[in-house]
Parts: structure tokens; C-alpha cells; sequence
């Protein structure tokens, strides 16, 4: 890590239970980490060595996993993360207007996290609800029709409903 | 009666877990209906659907219904007068989307709870299996799929006999049968629809699968942005287990064969299948050399056979109905029928099944509706990533394996984009290769390298650098990555940009001479303005505007400086009388 500051350690114990059902099961790296994802929300790099060293692999082999496919990060995500369609309806229906209205209103990039940790916005792949194109997806639910005004309508909602907590 | 909703993801995107909630508030202990639920019909552009059901009979299907229906609908139940909700009921021309298809492989969708075996057993369900399992050989059961005609529909179009046949005739102690359904196509979604919609028929042609080639266990490989679609699996795997369809002895026979289920991590090269078994592996997701096939030495190095999700969603119904009858649509080399997931600039979006023969034309004008607003048909795209888009000129052009790779396109999995005159034919081949060059693995230099400069060689185009010979470059390292990459991905890769400058060249060349985007789609090349005429002089767009390059006095027509302008197209979205100009 780039960083001088020492990050703090995980939990390992929290993992026990994963690694003990995978013990000795061949081919299931990609599993024990999408579990491993599940209980940490990212992929902390002290947990993808101790993965290694449990199932017995180098570390460099973990890591590798984890960098090809999409789907994990290396980073801590937002309360909510914003998952922003890149499918070819979506792109059909102008979604790069929708997605960079997002990124301006939040004032973040692709991949990145707001300052205050409540969104995350992450470009996607198809989603798969292509009818209902420009789409994003919000911690698991989907907004379809939108409109650059209509996207940022939607996070204010989430804003004013935090800001009540 | 029972009041039918449709809960696949479209479904609820669009309101139907909304529309649930509001129903569920409303009904009484009193009341005596159901609220049932059922996977996506495929018509999409009608979410959220409501069916009213009397017995099995459909007495009305109701559309676009928002939460404030809820009342009507369940007044019109409870009093047997369906007139008052006439007015969200479907239209006889919206109707002709479903009745104009010929459904095999969605045969339940959108028809059965998929959450229920008994719904499925009702609808002929297991039957094929109950009869290849007593009465047939394995032999005879890849005979008949011969006859069918069947061929891969995930794209590439390979006959399925010929992979059973292949991978029966391997020795080795562990067979796999593994289902690819890890539909990556931007802009596909019919295996999703299957999964989340009929669950159980997949299972069923994965299990005739299993006993043609002597598999011991099945693995289904499907996308981690499909949630409801891994739940519904989950759940009928267990309905199937305890009913003694999965497991040892099957149905009491000597066949026995297990089934699980593994969730991708996001990378489309996964869908290739050696690519896949890499993944099934845990390892990084790249392609093998092949030989040896995956019929060979595949999963685990086991002989294994991979087919896609809608060619095992057709198996039963060939097992049930005769692969004559199967045969006997389509053309001489593409048998059966073919699902397309019809997106874009179309009227009526959603799932269409024809059988093979049908032109574009029929698809995208006779079902579809043709396109939305007042606009014109451009070009559709086929295939995705690997696929072409296909002009105007060719909207005949019947669909079938060699018809469609003639055009340059490919059938693919059943993507099918329709883009209207406002689409960048430049742009929408940086969309594609944006997307290879992102997912290509690495493996190949050809493909590694070869996109990347292609996808840079794009950016410069339609940001107004374009240079003389930059289509001829273009056109060179198409064959260069064609030629030299391993697999699928990387082979096919080139075919967006080949389409698009065969097709649509006057736009490159627009793009790169005159510095011009013919649809004004591509922000570098346009030049903003203000109709004097129409502006007010409201001074919003010159509020909106981040660059402060508009200027004007209040009620007096504004100007845009050319030079600050950042095109960002905020003062058009701003102005509400039309006045901003693009050139």
C-alpha cells in the first residue's frame, strides 16, 4: 500500500466458518472471496493473504483473482452504491448524460467513494433491463427511464431521508 | 379469481414491488382471491403487468399499472365487473406482440409461478424426462436432438447432437454438463429471462442433457448481476431434489446426477467456454488452447459439455413434441425458433420468440412496432461485442446462421439494438470497443494491444482528431486482432468497427474531413448556439452554464461564446423554448 498510515487490521474470525466450508474443495477461490466480500464489503489486502496462506496458494495468485474479475474491490464502498448501466440499450438511450450528471452532482469519478462514505458509483456492465434503458441500480434496485434531472431527484430522496436519521 | 403479477427484474424496475405493496394493503380477510406471481411475459414496454385469471383462464391483462390501480382492480375483482378496469387493460394492437410469436423455448414464461414445481408439472413438465429416462437410450435421445436440428444459441451456432455426441463418446470417470449462463452481451437478457421465469425447464434440459452424455453433475455458471434469476434456481433445485429429480435415482432409475450452482464475478470473457471452465476453476478467466476440447479434457480436466441456457430451455419440448416438429420451422440450416431481447430505439421493447426464416423486418417493424417517435430506422446491432450493425438496406435479410453472418453481423445470443438517424454509427464502435478493450484478458498481444489502439484510434475520430488513413489503420488491425487472437472474444472483437465502416463510411469520413458528426452526437463536434428568434431572454441557460460562456441582458436574445463553450449540453436541457442551436 502507497500509503505510510497503517491500516487497521481485520477480523480474520469472521471468515473461520468460509474457509472451513471450502477446506479442501479444489477451484473454490473465486467463492471463498465473493463470501470474503460479503462479510468485509471489500477486499482488504490482509485478508486476501490470509486466504492464501489458508488454502495453501500464493498470494500473488489471490490477488490476481481478485484484480480480473469486476466484481471485487480493493476498496471500502459507500452506504449506497450507485451502479451505473453501460449496456448498449442504455448507451442507444443517451446514459453517458445520466451517468455524468451523477458523477457532477456527487463530484466523483467512476470507482470512486463521496467524502462523506455515503455513495460509491461504479460503472456496470448490462444489467439486464434494457427495456427500461437508462438504467442505474441502487444497492440492488433499479431505476429505468431516467433522465439527468430524474437521477439527481433520486439521490436527493436518499440524502433528505439520511439527513432525517 | 386470482390476480396475476409479473415479478421479473423488469417487472419490479418498474413498479411491480410497489404496486404488490399497495395490492396487499387493500385485500381483506373477507376477500376470497389470490395474489399470485408470475416471471417476465417479455413485454416489457407494458410494465408493470397484471393478469386476472379465472381458474386457468386469462380474463384480462392488465397494463402500465401504477399503485393507484390497486383499488380498481381489486373492486373489478370482488364484483366480477372487469369494465372498470378497462382502462389499463392491454390493447388489441399491443396484444398482436405476443400472439405474432411462436414460443418453445419461453413456452412458461410469464405463464407459471416460477417459484412453483407444481405449476410447472401442470404445464407438461417432467414429462420429457419421465419418458427419456424409462424409454429411451442415450443413443436415441442424441438422435432425436440430431433430427431437431438443434444448434448452440449462444451465438456461435455449433449442433448440439454433435457436443453430446462428442462428449459420450470421451472416456473419462467424471462427466459435467454445464449450463453458460453467463449472459455478458450488452443488451441480452433472454437467459435471464429463462432462469428467473422457468426455472425448472432448464433443469429438465440439463437433466436429458446429463443422461445423453454420462454426466455425474451439473454445474449452472450464471452472472452475478442476475440475483432474482440465482434465487429462482436455487429454489427449484431444491423443489427438485426432494422431489427425487435430482439426486440418486432419478424417478427410481439407475441415473443419477447432482446439480449446483456457480455465481460469476463479472468478467465477459467468462462466456467463452474454456474461459468459463478457468472460472468454474477459480482461477483467472482465460481462454485455453483448444485442442483438447472441452469434450476431452475440460472442467477438472474431465470431459465436459457446455451448452447455453435457451438451447436446453428447447430440449424438453423436442423430447415431448419430436425434433421433426422442431425442424420443421425455420431454413435449411437453422432449425427451430430463436429468442431475441429487442431493445433501443424500438416502439414496443421486450422479448420476441420466432421461428428461424423471419426477416429483421418482421421482428423490428411487425412486432416491435418499428421505431419510437417520428424518427427513422438506422441500423440494428446483433451479437453485441462480437456482433455487427446491420443498415436499412438489409432489413430483409432473413434470420438465419449464414444469412446474418453474411451481413458481417452474427445471430448471437439474441441481442438486438435498434438504433434511429440520432445514433453516431463512429461512436456506437468506441461504445464496443470502450468494451473489449476493457474486458479483453490479456492473454493474446493481438487482442490486448490490438483493441486498445483501435479503441484510441475511435477516441481520435470522434473527438474531432482524426486523421487521413486512420479507416485504412482501422481496417488493418481489424484483420491483425482477427487473425492472431485465441478465442471468441478476441476473434470477433473487430466486427463492430468492420460493420459500421462497411456500412456507414460516409460517417468516418464526416468525422475525420469535414470534423462533423453527422448526428451531432459526439460532444466535441458540435458548435452551440441561440436562436435570437426563439430566446426570451430568461437568463436560465446562462445560469446553467459552467463555463460562464453565455451572455445577454434579461429579456434580450443571449449569445454563446464559441470559444468558452464546453459543450456540455446543460444550457440545452435548461432552455424551455428550444432556442440553443447544435451544429
Amino acid at each position: 500500500m502507497g500509503s505510510t498510515k497503517q491500516a487497521p487490521q481485520s477480523d480474520f474470525t469472521l471468515l473461520e466458518n468460509v474457509l472451513s466450508e471450502y477446506a479442501g474443495i479444489p477451484g473454490s477461490l473465486i467463492a471463498i472471496l465473493q463470501k470474503a466480500q460479503d462479510i468485509y464489503g471489500y477486499l482488504p489486502r490482509d485478508v486476501m493473504h490470509h486466504i492464501a496462506g489458508r488454502i495453501g496458494v500464493p498470494p500473488a495468485e489471490v490477488v490476481g483473482v481478485a484484480t480480473f474479475y469486476s466484481q471485487f474491490r480493493l476498496t471500502p464502498i459507500g452506504k449506497y452504491l450507485i451502479m451505473s448501466c453501460q449496456g448498449t440499450a442504455c448507451h442507444v438511450n443517451a446514459s453517458e448524460r445520466v451517468s455524468a450528471a451523477v458523477a457532477s452532482y456527487l463530484n466523483i469519478k467512476h470507482g470512486e467513494t463521496t467524502e462523506d462514505g455515503l455513495f460509491t458509483l461504479e460503472h456496470v456492465a448490462c444489467l439486464g433491463c434494457c427495456s427500461l434503458a437508462p438504467v442505474i441500480m441502487i444497492n440492488g434496485e433499479a431505476y429505468g427511464n431516467l433522465t439527468p434531472e430524474s437521477a439527481i431527484a433520486v439521490l436527493k430522496d436518499i440524502q433528505a431521508k439520511e439527513a432525517a436519521k | 379469481m386470482r390476480i396475476v403479477l409479473g415479478e421479473g427484474s423488469c417487472g419490479i424496475a418498474a413498479g411491480a414491488g410497489k404496486l404488490r405493496n399497495a395490492l396487499e394493503a387493500l385485500i381483506t380477510e373477507q376477500d376470497s382471491f389470490t395474489l399470485g406471481s408470475t416471471g417476465c411475459i417479455g413485454m416489457c414496454f407494458l410494465e408493470p403487468i397484471v393478469d386476472l385469471y379465472e381458474g386457468r383462464m386469462l380474463k384480462r391483462r392488465l397494463v402500465r399499472v401504477s399503485p393507484d390501480d390497486a383499488p380498481a382492480i381489486l373492486e373489478a375483482v370482488r364484483t366480477g365487473d372487469l369494465s372498470l378496469v378497462d382502462s389499463i387493460t392491454i390493447s388489441a394492437e399491443d396484444e398482436e406482440f405476443l400472439t405474432k410469436q411462436t414460443r418453445i423455448a419461453l413456452r412458461h414464461c410469464g405463464l407459471i409461478d416460477p417459484t412453483s414445481l407444481d405449476d410447472y408439472r401442470e404445464s407438461d413438465g417432467y414429462q420429457a424426462l419421465k419418458k427419456v429416462l424409462t424409454s429411451m437410450t442415450p443413443e436415441e435421445v442424441i438422435e432425436e436432438i440430431k433430427i431437431s436440428g438443434l444448434a448452440g444459441r449462444g451465438g456461435a451456432g455449433f449442433p448440439t447432437w454433435f457436443k453430446w455426441n462428442a462428449a459420450r463418446q470421451s472416456a473419462g470417470e467424471n462427466k459435467y454438463l454445464i449450463c453458460n449462463a453467463d449472459e455478458g452481451d450488452p443488451g441480452a437478457f433472454m437467459d435471464r429471462a429463462v432462469i428467473e421465469s422457468d426455472p425448472h425447464s432448464l433443469i429438465e434440459g440439463m437433466l436429458i442433457g446429463a443422461y445423453a452424455i454420462g454426466a455425474s453433475e451439473m454445474i449452472v455458471y450464471v452472472r452475478a448481476e442476475y440475483p432474482l434469476a440465482i434465487v429462482h434456481l436455487e429454489e427449484a433445485i431444491r423443489q427438485a431434489k426432494e422431489a427425487n429429480l435430482l439426486g440418486e435415482h432419478i424417478l427410481g432409475t439407475d441415473f443419477s446426477c447432482d446439480m449446483r450452482i456457480k455465481a460469476g464475478a463479472g468478467a465477459f470473457v467468462c462466456g467463452e467456454e474454456t474461459a468459463l471452465i478457468e472460472s468454474l476453476e477459480g482461477k483467472r478467466g482465460m481462454p485455453r488452447l483448444k485442442p483438447p476440447f472441452p469434450a476431452q479434457r475440460g472442467y477438472m480436466d474431465e470431459p465436459s459439455n457446455i451448452n447455453n441456457v435457451e438451447t436446453f430451455a428447447n430440449v424438453a419440448w423436442i423430447l415431448n413434441n419430436g425434433g421433426a416438429a422442431f425442424a420443421a420451422m425455420g431454413t435449411e440450416n437453422s432449425k427451430g425458433t430463436k429468442v431475441f431481447a429487442l431493445t433501443g430505439k424500438i416502439r414496443k421493447g421486450g422479448l420476441v420468440e420466432i421461428p428461424m426464416g423471419k426477416t429483421l423486418r418482421d421482428v423490428i417493424y411487425g412486432i416491435g412496432g418499428g421505431i419510437r417517435g417520428d424518427k427513422k430506422f438506422k441500423a440494428v446491432q446483433m451479437g453485441g461485442p462480437s456482433g455487427g450493425c446491420i443498415p436499412q438496406s438489409l432489413l430483409d435479410t432473413v434470420i438465419d446462421y449464414k444469412a446474418l453472418a453474411a451481413t458481417g453481423a452474427i445471430m448471437g445470443s439474441g441481442g438486438m439494438v435498434v438504433m434511429d438517424e440520432d445514433t453516431c454509427m463512429v461512436g456506437m464502435a468506441k461504445f464496443f470497443l470502450d468494451f473489449t478493450a476493457l474486458e479483453s484478458c490479456g492473454k493474446c498481444v493481438h487482442c490486448r494491444i490490438g483493441t486498445k489502439r483501435m479503441q484510441e484510434i475511435l477516441t481520435r475520430i470522434v473527438e474531432g482528431e482524426g486523421k487521413d488513413g486512420d479507416i485504412e489503420l482501422l481496417e488493418e488491425l481489424c484483420t491483425a486482432v482477427k487473425d492472431g487472437a485465441l478465442c471468441g472474444l478476441g476473434q470477433t472483437a473487430p466486427n463492430p468497427v468492420l460493420t459500421t465502416i462497411r456500412y456507414f463510411r460516409d460517417e468516418y469520413e464526416a468525422h475525420i474531413y469535414d470534423k462533423k458528426c453527422p448526428t451531432k452526437e459526439c460532444p466535441a463536434l458540435r458548435a452551440y448556439s441561440i436562436d435570437a428568434d426563439k430566446c426570451r431572454g430568461c437568463t436560465l441557460c446562462a445560469r446553467n452554464c459552467p463555463a460562464k460562456a453565455i451572455s445577454g441582458e434579461v429579456k434580450k436574445p443571449h449569445t454563446i461564446d464559441p470559444a468558452l463553450c464546453i459543450r456540455c449540453d446543460q444550457c440545452r436541457s435548461a432552455c424551455r423554448f428550444d432556442a440553443i442551436i447544435i451544429e
